[in-house]
């Protein structure tokens, strides 16, 4: 990749920059933390560096540094196409500049670092704990705080504040009915204020079917408008990154199933690149092309399930039936070709769990064709209809530019308009051998989200049919027996295939010492894995750049001054999988 | 190639967000969901045995011989256990939920063989890599059982003599 970031951002601070590195062929820039904010400004208004869009905020804990934290922000540029990450170094106390005036998504990234490092950003508008509980003690991704150690939190935090609640608490009684049902009262206080001077506040969650995940939203309403709101998460935060530290390589695998449950084989192909491209791996063309299949398998049963949730939501039933009943024949073949359904740790590092079975093809032929008559049904009850449209158009509208600034990525970006789709900006997995196109919608509106994912279904459909058309035989694992189990009989019959297996079950993968970023896209967006390793064969950090994160930190701004069934129109189609929103 | 969906290509629509002529008449919309449910309903009605809803638990689902089910333990033909409580198993487990306590064994061509040998089913995640990381293939998860229940805790932590009969057909290999 070119080095024009980085040359154009040497060019202009020189000594402010503390290291470049290029490792992996990902840029990466070291800065003092006080100068985080004109380096960040300068990349991302200068047209060409162009870094519109901040991917993530990451923390790493090094507690035998004197600056033990490094906070990273991740950020690639849509119409330059490239991808820089800038890095800084503070030590404990010590403040970093929040980036949250350059991106909304700053907010809740740097909350994120936080909660779990304890690295405090100086301006930053509310910094508050986001995955754990708000009575939480310590924090839990720091290296001397133990894995085992539980913490029992009881009471529930308040999101909104009380002042907000009653704004109209002083004036209330400042007047009385009189027998005719007139109003007498203090001047000034007329009849329709003295009505809405009591805004209601109430839980949508964290149990709630519209919800689909435990997500709690306060609001508070003006009669069924929401006037405010305030969001929490961290209800299913099973801290995966810290998990992660203390597992093999391998062992994250079925860690990364119960990322975005609803599409898990994505996500094990995701987490098996990042590794691999650390490892710098090549592995065979049958496994790519048979990744391919499986990541859009999971990406129409995501959409599926994202599009047939939401119209329920919205009211309309019976096209749930038809796409759930479509996405149980995808997953007839999963479970085959598994062994389970929900679960399916299908990849490996190197390779796959297995080779497809005997039949895979025809299997997966006649469920797509299923798959195709099932959206035909339902586009049938829902496309062009008035009673849609009616609820969706011009609801939850995000123009390009917002959805671009607060992190959006996968389809409700491109519904935005912006057409920036990992499958053809830099392919992975052989992508570029096949021939789709990428929907976009218009208005950024639920109407366009619901679409974008309709019209993704049919090219990943046409997709896996290319895939399945032009399937190289040979071997699905890679031939490197420092990565790869050897064959069951080497195992059983020789004493080197034995060791070297034992190797590997007990030592684990020893992934070369250094960084990267591997990122593909997921249903949801981009899914990212930054994961840093010490040489040995678990990680020193993985985390997870969930694509739903970022959507679901603009959820609040978007329903504000909506309806309530407005509210939950614009849930469902932003698909917040809980699973990977709190990891 | 980004195309839009409003745009003419689109399988899904291309006519752009505004609702113009007969479009705007909700009963034509609830006709044409009618006709759509109708026809379900009158194929379900005259091909019952196509319809994709299983009986369960009277008809069982076929998962296909790779599902991942209840554990076993093999045998070795003279009905001991194939297991040599190498701890593979239970060091690749990602959920930690298998312990063994290894033993001598007496017999000559054999060095250890498992005292003791524990699941804790409730904490399995039944991803399958013990049974890839076993050795010797003592242990295997094609029993077909996925119906998994009790009434206690403890009961969900199963032993070796249950794992070494753990079958459904029997003690076979």
């Amino acid at each position: 990749m070119s080095r024009r970031a980085l040359d154009r951002v040497q060019e202009r601070f020189g000594g402010q920059i503390l290291e470049t590195n290029d490792y992996l062929g990902d840029e990466s820039i070291t800065v003092a933390a006080g100068d985080l904010p004109q380096v960040l400004e300068f990349l991302r208004d200068d047209p060409q560096c162009d870094f519109k869009l901040l991917l993530d905020v990451v923390g790493v804990d090094y507690p035998d540094r004197p600056q033990r934290f490094d906070v990273v922000y991740n950020l690639r540029s849509l119409d330059q196409g490239q991808r820089i990450r800038v890095k800084t170094r503070v030590a404990e106390g010590e403040a970093v500049p929040t980036a949250s005036g350059l991106w909304h998504n700053a907010n809740w990234h740097e909350r994120e670092v936080y909660d779990l490092f304890g690295v405090e950003f100086s301006g930053h508008p509310d910094l508050r704990r986001i995955l754990c509980h708000h009575e939480f003690e310590g924090h839990a991704l720091r290296k001397d705080y133990p894995i085992e150690k539980g913490q029992m939190c009881y009471t529930v935090e308040k999101l909104l504040p009380e002042e907000a609640v009653l704004p109209g608490r002083e004036t209330r009684h400042e007047g009385h009915w009189n027998a005719e049902g007139g109003w007498e009262g203090a001047p000034g206080v007329a009849l329709a204020d003295e009505i809405h001077s009591d805004y209601l506040p109430v839980n949508i969650g964290p149990s709630h079917p519209a919800t689909h995940g435990a997500l709690r939203i306060e609001a508070l309403l003006d009669g069924e408008t929401i006037v405010r709101s305030e969001a929490e998460i961290g209800y299913l935060h099973r801290c995966f990154e810290k998990e992660a530290e203390d597992h093999t390589w391998h062992q994250i695998i079925p860690y990364t199933d119960r990322l975005n449950y609803v599409s898990a084989l994505t996500n094990n192909v995701g987490y098996v690149l990042a590794v691999e491209k650390m490892l710098q791996l090549e592995v065979p063309e049958r496994t790519r092309a048979i990744r391919v299949i499986v990541s859009e398998m999971g990406r129409i049963m995501d959409h599926l399930v994202c599009t047939g949730t939401n119209l329920v939501d919205i009211g309309a039933l019976t096209n749930y039936w038809y796409t759930w009943n479509a996405r149980e024949y995808l997953y007839d073949v999963v479970e085959r070709l598994c062994g389970e359904r929900l679960t399916t740790s299908y990849t490996r590092i190197g390779g796959l769990y297995r080779d497809l079975y005997e039949g895979f093809e025809d299997d997966l032929r006649g469920a797509l064709k299923k798959v195709e008559q099932g959206v035909q049904d339902m586009m049938a009850l829902v496309q062009r209809n008035r009673i849609l449209m009616d609820r969706t158009v011009g609801v939850g509208v995000i123009s390009a530019e917002e959805a671009v600034r607060w992190g959006y990525t996968g389809p409700c970006l491109r519904a935005s308009g912006v057409a920036y789709d990992v499958r053809k900006a830099m392919p992975y997995s052989g992508y570029e051998n096949y021939d789709f196109d990428i929907p976009v919608g218009e208005n950024g509106d639920a109407y366009d989200r619901i679409m974008v994912r309709i019209e993704e279904i049919y090219q990943s459909i046409s997709i896996i049919r290319q895939a399945l058309d032009t399937l190289p035989g040979g071997p699905v694992q890679a031939d490197d027996r420092r990565v790869v189990f050897p064959p069951k009989d080497e195992v059983y019959n020789s004493i080197e295939g034995m060791m070297n297996h034992f190797k590997l079950v007990f030592e684990g993968i020893r992934v070369p010492k250094g960084e990267g970023y591997g990122f593909i896209e997921a249903a949801n967006g981009e899914l990212g894995f930054y994961a840093v390793s010490d040489g040995s064969g678990r990680p020193y950090r993985v985390k997870v750049r969930p694509p739903c994160f970022p959507i679901f930190a603009s959820f609040t701004t978007l329903i504000q001054g909506s309806m309530v069934p407005d509210a939950i129109a614009i849930l469902g189609g932003l698909n917040i999988v809980a699973g990977e929103l709190d990891r | 190639m980004p195309y839009s969906i409003h745009g003419p290509q689109a399988a899904t629509g291309g006519k752009g967000s505004r609702m113009r002529g007969a479009e705007l008449w909700y009963l034509k919309e609830i006709f044409r969901g009618m006709y759509v449910t109708a026809r379900h309903f009158l194929t379900n009605v005259f091909h019952m045995a196509d319809m994709p809803t299983l009986q369960y638990p009277d008809e069982k689902p076929n998962y296909g011989p790779w599902l991942r089910s209840r554990h076993r333990l093999m045998k070795r033909e003279d009905g001991t256990p194939r297991c040599v409580a190498c701890q593979m198993c239970s060091t690749v487990c990602p959920s930690d939920c298998i312990s063994i306590v290894a033993m001598e064994d007496d017999r000559p061509d054999v060095e250890k063989r498992p005292e003791t040998f524990t699941i804790d089913l409730l904490r399995c995640v039944y991803c399958g890599m013990c049974v890839e990381a076993c050795p010797c293939d003592a242990i295997r998860m094609d029993t077909g059982i996925f119906e998994i229940a009790a009434d206690s805790r403890e009961k969900f932590v199963v032993d070796l003599d249950f794992l070494l009969n753990n079958t459904t057909d029997g003690v076979k290999p």
